[in-house]
C-alpha cells in the first residue's frame, strides 16, 4: 500500500470516530433547547426508516413502478411475521428468516 | 470498553449480547456482502482488510469503495464518508445524555463502536439516562456487550466475504438480510402513533430526496420527521397519541 492510501484509510477510521462521538468529544455543556431534547425521541426510528424504505422501494434511483420486485414481498413477509408474533419471542430473528425465505426464491428463481 | 471486568462481568453485558444475537443473521449477511463488494470492486485483499478493521461502518465503506477503486482525491473520499456518517452525529447528541458521566477515553472508545443497531437497541432498552452510578454502570455494560458481539460478528463475516469473494456472487442478494434486520427493529420501535408518524414521514422523505448526493437524503428525512412529529405533538390528536 502506498502512503496516500494508508493516509486515506486512517482518515476514514478517524471519520468514523469523529462522527460517532461528535457531540460527546468535548466536556463543555451544550446549549440544548427543550424542544430539541423532545425531538430526539423521534430520531432513532426516523434514521432507520430513512435507510430501510429506499432499500426496499427504490430501484435505479427512482421509486419502483413494478410489482415484480422480490424486496417488497420479502419485507412484507417479514413485517407480517413480526405482527403475527406481536413482537414476542425471537420476532426480529423470525423477520429476517421468513423475509429471506420469501425473497431468495423470488430473486434467484424468477429474477425479480 | 469491553476489556473492563466491571463491564463484562456485569449481568447487563449478557443482556446486551442477547439483543445483538436477535439481529445477528442480518449483521453477518451484511458484513459478508460488504467484504465481497469491496474485493469485487477491485480494492484487493489487503486494503479490504484494513478498511473493515479501521472504518467499521458498512454504509461508509460501501460509499468509499468505488471512490477508492477509481483513485478519487483523498478529500473527496473523506468528505463522502463524513456525509454518509452524519446520522451518527445525531445519535451522538442523544447518547451524550448517557455518556457524559464517563471519562473521555471511555466515551470515545465505546462511541467509536456504536453503529445503527447498537444505538437503536440501547435507547430502546434504556429510554432515559440513569441518574445514579449503578444505573450508569448497567447502561455502559449493556452497551459494551451489545457492541462487542456486533463488532465480532461483523468482522468475522467481513473477513469471510473478503476471502470468499469469488465464490459469493453479489447477484444472490444475501445483503438483503441486513435490510430485514433493520425492518424487524423498525417494527419493534413502532410502539406509539407518533413514532409511526416519524417512520412514515422519514420513509417518504428519504425516497423523495433520494437524488441528493452523498446519501444526504437520510439527514433530510430525519430532520423532516422530527420537525413534523414536534408539530403534530402539539395538536389535540398528538396530545392524545402521546398520553
Amino acid at each position: 500500500m502506498d502512503s496516500v492510501l494508508t493516509f486515506t484509510l486512517l482518515g476514514l477510521g478517524a471519520v468514523t470516530l469523529a462522527t460517532r462521538c461528535f457531540f460527546f468529544i468535548l466536556e463543555r455543556e451544550l446549549p440544548f433547547p427543550a424542544w430539541a431534547q423532545r425531538g430526539l425521541q423521534y430520531a432513532p426510528i426516523a434514521a432507520l426508516a430513512a435507510v430501510v424504505v429506499p432499500e426496499v422501494m427504490v430501484s435505479h434511483g427512482a421509486f419502483i413502478t413494478t410489482w415484480q420486485d422480490a424486496r417488497v414481498y420479502g419485507a412484507a413477509a417479514g413485517v407480517a411475521f413480526y405482527l403475527a408474533r406481536r413482537g414476542q419471542g425471537q420476532a426480529v430473528l423470525g423477520t429476517i428468516v421468513v423475509g429471506m425465505a420469501v425473497y431468495l426464491p423470488l430473486h434467484m428463481g424468477w429474477g425479480w | 470498553m469491553f476489556f473492563d471486568p466491571a463491564n463484562y462481568r456485569h449481568p447487563a453485558f449478557r443482556e446486551g449480547m442477547a439483543d445483538t444475537l436477535k439481529v445477528s443473521p442480518g449483521i453477518w449477511a451484511w458484513g459478508l456482502m460488504t467484504g465481497v463488494a469491496m474485493v469485487q470492486a477491485g480494492l484487493g485483499t489487503e486494503v479490504s482488510i484494513w478498511m473493515t478493521l479501521l472504518v467499521y461502518g458498512g454504509s461508509a465503506q460501501l460509499a468509499a469503495t468505488p471512490l477508492l477503486a477509481a483513485g478519487a482525491p483523498v478529500w473527496v473520499v473523506l468528505a463522502t464518508a463524513f456525509c454518509v456518517n452524519l446520522r451518527f452525529a445525531v445519535f451522538s447528541l442523544h447518547l451524550r445524555g448517557y455518556l457524559m458521566a464517563w471519562p473521555r477515553w471511555q466515551r470515545l472508545s465505546i462511541g467509536y463502536l456504536v453503529a445503527d443497531l447498537n444505538y437503536v437497541q440501547f435507547v430502546q432498552r434504556h429510554p432515559h439516562p440513569a441518574p445514579d452510578p449503578a444505573g450508569q454502570r448497567a447502561e455502559m455494560a449493556y452497551l459494551c456487550g451489545n457492541c462487542f458481539l456486533s463488532w465480532l460478528g461483523w468482522q468475522v463475516a467481513s473477513f469471510a466475504g473478503i476471502f470468499l469473494a469469488s465464490q459469493v456472487p453479489m447477484e444472490w442478494g444475501l445483503g438483503f438480510a441486513g435490510v430485514l434486520a433493520l425492518v424487524g427493529i423498525l417494527c419493534s420501535l413502532t410502539q406509539t402513533r407518533l413514532r409511526a408518524v416519524s417512520l412514515a414521514v422519514s420513509g417518504a422523505a428519504a425516497v423523495a430526496a433520494f437524488a441528493l448526493p452523498l446519501r444526504l437524503n437520510i439527514l433530510v428525512a430525519i430532520a423532516a420527521a422530527v420537525a413534523v412529529c414536534l408539530v403534530v405533538e402539539q395538536t389535540p390528536w398528538g396530545k392524545k397519541a402521546t398520553a
